[in-house]
């Protein structure tokens, strides 16, 4: 628990730091035009680091660690990651073969993997789950989605 | 009664046909929405946002904030059949509902928790009828000053009343604001914040980061838990309610108590969810049950979900009376109106009138469906529950996406959908709230433009906000909130040591 707080705190406190960088490129101080474009970040940025710093002090000085909670069993994590690495890859297969194809695949092998169905089960609702978005966003609702870079659907015209 | 003029004139324009399949579409999918694990009020309606884009706008804010109405039912299904809460709200319903619900009791449970539901957002609309009218006139009077005065006081209260640690609501949201600055600043033109990644140029759309963050971020957190649906099985009929009816009167002092409580922490941003646990702390102290509260008091459930409902509801006041959302579900409706060219705010009363008495009526009607279609359904919507969660997580996943991409038809935001949802996971875990981020990013802009505007005014004299007693005023109870977490401590100290 502790050292995600640390890293966290310290992410954060990175990302005021570069809040305020920007800021004082764009000039935070009073134009011309009354105040500049980094007027308000500035102080934005400012409040994010002095957030986090009080933050990490606390968790340091341990007034916020109820014991020695651990932030992630490795079980769980090892859940965790089941689901955000297929569902990384799922956003690269959009990126590629487009939202259709990529959700029936991803929607079947989600639950061959882990829900542990057979090959026929997750084909078909995957498959059926992209046929009803495919029906609603294209022909009822006429709103295209992304087909990707390759776009496999075009062999049948669309 | 200016106000019930206009209001039936609202009820004219909302109840057609078409607005009345909408409500009834809405309620249906809100529920739903309620009911499944990584949607939520929230990032539901900024999922079916780009769905309603070509509807007319009073149309299409009435289905969206039937899907609200929905939603907010919804939580407590699961909180009392499966001890799931679906929403932050109806965590506390589980204390009462479910013990209900292992007795056999779950008809009653729901109906009570159900009627409640209707009573409390009720209550509330007859408050934002009259209120807010009265509210917005006065509003007309507020100059650049006012209004940030105004969202002090809303972000303040954030830090007062949350039970994170301060500095991590302030850091929070403090990120929301520096989201918020990315890209073209409106005043110079200059590009703020993106590094030369063009990309970035458009800003980080709100919709976006609430679908990441609490969708992906939701089903990462459920998966971790291991979900294993084991619920209870629930018959109403028309016996069980009429008798759950009649029981409900000698509460009435309950009910209340909690609509007060909920319309009070809904109209400053608490929100429903310190609403619910408010109202059931005070309940359980002053009901002379209360030490059975936990074993299945009919009073445990009615306590938190009519503030639930109440704060709910009366967030939409502030959104539509100053433009200032009391939630993130409130900010999401907000930035529906933003897109069909509607800018919530004091003018927005005397401007549309059309829109605003007839989304009022819609209120009323929108409840009204509600509590029939939840009162009917329920066996149904149980159902979907017990579809296994390796179906439902990948299937949300891919909703999700398909939402992220309408937004804007940018493969670019459903990367950032992911990068958000990670972010929620991490930001759950470690305490973080996210109410306050995404209403930050919603409001940054107008934050900082009324401060601008102040600042010009006044050339950069920072007392302009103390300048006459109405922004005073605002700006010290602003400072109150920001310094009250820090008296309690101090109140009870001085107790001690009295003692």
């Amino acid at each position: 628990m502790r050292s995600a707080e640390v890293v966290v705190a310290l992410f954060m406190f990175g990302l005021g730091a570069l809040v305020i960088f920007d800021s004082v490129r764009l000039g935070w101080g009073w134009g011309a035009e009354g105040p500049e474009a980094g007027y308000f970040p500035f102080y934005i940025g400012l409040m994010i680091c002095v957030g986090s710093l009080v933050t990490l002090f606390q968790v340091l000085l341990g007034s916020q660690s109820k014991g020695h909670k651990v932030f992630v069993e490795w079980s769980a994590l090892r859940l965790v990651l089941q689901v955000l690495l297929p569902a990384a890859v799922y956003v690269l297969g959009i990126q590629l073969i487009g939202i259709y194809v990529a959700s029936a695949a991803y929607i079947a092998v989600f639950m061959v993997w882990l829900g542990k169905y057979g090959w026929t089960r997750g084909i078909i609702v995957g498959v059926g789950v992209s046929a009803v978005t495919f029906a609603m966003f294209e022909i009822w609702f006429q709103v295209p989605l992304f087909k990707g870079e390759f776009n496999p659907l075009s062999l049948i015209g669309y | 009664m200016e106000e019930i003029n206009a209001l039936f004139h609202g009820f004219s324009v909302a109840l057609t046909p078409f607005n009345l399949l909408l409500m009834f579409i809405g309620v249906t999918l809100g529920v739903l929405i309620g009911v499944l694990p990584g949607l939520g009020g929230a990032n539901g309606i900024a999922i079916l946002l780009p769905l309603t884009f070509t509807m007319p706008p009073t149309s299409a804010v009435i289905m969206l904030s039937c899907i609200y109405w929905g939603a907010l039912f919804g939580g407590a299904i699961t909180s009392i059949l499966f001890n799931i809460p679906g929403e932050p709200w109806s965590v506390a319903t589980t204390f009462d509902g479910y013990p209900m619900a292992q007795q056999g009791k779950a008809g009653e449970a729901l109906t009570t928790a159900f009627t409640s539901s209707f009573i409390g957002a009720f209550f509330a609309i007859v408050m934002i009828t009259f209120l807010a009218p009265l509210v917005a006139k006065f509003a007309l009077q507020f100059g650049p000053p006012e209004f940030f005065a105004v969202f002090f006081l809303t972000f303040c209260s954030f830090i007062g009343m949350g039970k994170e640690p301060p500095f991590k609501i302030l850091v929070a949201m403090m990120l929301g604001f520096a989201l918020a600055a990315v890209g073209i600043d409106t005043v110079t033109g200059q590009l703020r914040l993106i590094f030369g990644w063009h990309e970035l140029m458009r800003g980080f759309d709100f919709l976006i980061a609430v679908i990441g963050l609490f969708g992906i971020g939701e089903i990462l957190l459920s998966m971790e838990e291991g979900l294993s649906f084991s619920g209870r099985t629930a018959k109403i009929n028309t016996r069980i309610v009429i008798e759950t009816w009649k029981k409900l009167p000698k509460y009435w002092m309950t009910s209340l108590r909690s609509c007060i409580i909920g319309c009070w922490m809904g109209i400053t941003p608490g929100g429903a969810t310190p609403a619910s646990f408010m109202s059931y702390g005070i309940a359980k102290r002053m009901s002379p049950d209360g030490a059975k509260f936990g074993t299945g008091q009919a009073e445990g459930v009615i306590a938190p979900e009519t503030a639930a409902h109440a704060a709910g509801t009366a967030a939409l006041l502030p959104m539509l009376s100053l433009g200032i959302p009391g939630s993130p579900t409130a900010a999401v409706l907000l930035g529906g109106l933003l897109i069909w060219g509607l800018q919530p705010g004091p003018l927005l009363f005397v401007e549309q009138k059309d829109f605003v008495w007839g989304l009022i009526a819609s209120m009323y009607l929108g409840n009204i469906a509600g509590l029939i279609i939840v009162l009917t359904c329920v066996p149904l919507f149980a159902a979907i529950l017990r579809v296994p969660f390796s179906i439902i997580a990948p299937v949300i996943v891919v909703i999700c996406a398909i939402g992220a991409y309408t937004v804007h038809n940018a493969m670019l935001d459903i990367w950032l959908m992911l990068l958000f949802g990670v972010m929620g996971y991490a930001f759950k875990k470690l305490s973080y709230p996210l109410a306050p981020l995404v209403l930050a990013l919603v409001l940054g802009d107008q934050a900082e433009g009324a401060f601008r505007q102040a600042m010009l005014m006044s050339q950069g004299d920072m007392r302009i906000f103390f300048s006459n007693w109405l922004v005073g005023s605002i700006m010290g109870l602003g400072l109150l909130m920001l310094v009250w977490p820090v008296m309690g401590k101090l109140m009870t100290q001085l107790r001690k040591s009295a003692a």
